[in-house]
């Protein structure tokens, strides 16, 4: 009685059977139809094959004639191919068609082994930063700008669209819709080296009033009392890498912290955010995700631990 | 342990994330290290070195570590106190593995 290994991210294991919108719908049809269709096939070959080994002499030879070949090898699959061609070009139509001009764009940028979120204004402006997350409104159609830091990424967030390769230097647009509110995993789908399977994703998908609640609460202007756990961040180096908007640690090395209480998951979709788990990342990420870029604060005493796990926490 | 159940128990330290801090006999990843293993947990004689390792303390211990034993690093976690039953369960039935 062994399960399988464990899931623990947010929004894992993420269905590749349960689309949530028409980008991933569509997909999902064509892989059905295919599925089925070469079922069929391989159903009409068996049977083909059981009688010409085992059917009367007469089967045999209207099989193994010319005209047979004729048919069921040419014919046949010219037909059923070039039929499928063109449904499947019209199904999955939506996939290429211009993306509307009003929609809202957000750009994500594959790093090893992150995403770095960058919330868009209609002029391209990063308006709010976040990471490994991304809270988007039902029903519409949302744009992701998909770009590369360092080696190629895949973005893939299977029950909202197909995957789009992340390639340095390049900008690539794949549209993503979730017509109901919830909480959907990604993953990265292009091998980018050492913990490439721990580079998860979070999509939280939200009714449109309560997501434009969400981002106005984001954008308000937050007060920060320093206090321990602030000092800390800043005397033991996690300013180094990390920002945390309205604060001076405005590093972009690692991923942006501004909202990271609120987080669903830590570590890149991988693990659920709470008090333990933040404090095992914090004090050892090395042995949760091997090689990330993180080193282990093993030298933190419990108390120093607690007070940046409390700071952290507060960040909304 | 009597009405625990050490698949819910495990699901539920799958939840929580106990692994992200300790390595558990089972559970194929994380294998945290900033806390102790706990393997063979059942034949550990005490709780973070403090505790008597008895059903009841353990369980009290995995939901809310700070209130059972000031000072640990451990933190609460988000457990329910049937969870925290089926999570003692579970680390006691994987020591006799």
């Amino acid at each position: 009685m062994q399960p399988a290994a464990a899931e623990t991210g947010p929004g894992w294991p993420a269905s590749i059977f349960d689309p949530a919108g028409p980008y991933a719908g569509s997909i999902t049809t064509l892989s059905w139809l295919l599925l089925a269709m070469a079922a069929g096939v391989f159903l009409v070959v068996l049977v083909a094959l059981w009688l010409a080994l085992f059917g009367k002499e007469r089967l045999q030879k209207r099989l193994g004639g010319t005209r047979t070949i004729w048919i069921g090898g040419i014919v046949f699959p010219v037909i059923v191919l070039s039929g499928l061609l063109v449904y499947g070009l019209s199904l999955t139509r939506n996939l290429a068609q211009p993306v509307p001009a009003n929609a809202m764009r957000v750009r994500i940028t594959g790093e090893m082994w992150w995403w770095r979120v960058a919330y868009l204004d209609a002029q391209g402006q990063t308006v709010n930063t976040d990471a490994n997350e991304l809270h988007i409104p039902t029903g519409q159609p949302v744009v992701l700008e998909l770009e590369s830091s360092d080696v190629i990424h895949s973005f893939w967030v299977p029950q909202l669209s197909g995957k789009l390769d992340m390639i340095p230097g390049r900008r690539n647009i794949l549209p993503i819709q979730a017509d109901r509110p919830g909480t959907y995993g990604g993953q990265c789908a292009e091998y980018c080296g050492g913990p490439h399977a721990l580079m998860g994703f979070v999509v939280i998908a939200h009714e449109p009033a309560e997501f434009r609640r969400i981002i106005a609460a984001r954008r308000a202007p937050k007060q920060q009392a320093a206090s321990r756990g602030s000092e800390l961040f800043r005397s033991t180096g996690c300013a180094a890498c990390h920002r945390i908007a309205g604060t001076n640690a405005n590093a972009v090395a690692g991923p942006d912290l501004t909202h990271i209480g609120g987080r669903s998951s830590i570590g890149a979709g991988i693990l659920p955010n709470n008090r333990g788990t933040l404090i095992g990342w914090i004090g050892d990420s090395q042995s949760i995700k091997p090689g990330n870029r993180m080193p282990a604060y093993k030298m933190l005493p419990a108390q120093d631990l607690a007070a940046i796990a409390d700071y952290l926490e507060a960040q909304q | 342990m009597p009405q625990a159940d050490l698949a819910r128990g495990r699901q539920a330290i799958e939840r929580v994330g106990c692994a992200a801090c300790h390595r558990i006999p089972g559970i194929a990843w994380p294998k945290g290290a900033l806390g102790p293993s706990l393997q063979g947990f059942a034949d550990q004689g005490l709780i973070a070195g403090r505790l008597p390792n008895r059903p009841d303390v353990l369980t009290a211990f995995v939901r809310n570590a700070p209130a059972t034993l000031p000072g640990t690093t451990m933190p609460a976690m988000p457990l329910t106190r049937e969870e925290a039953r089926d999570v003692a369960a579970y680390l006691y039935a994987t020591g006799s593995r």
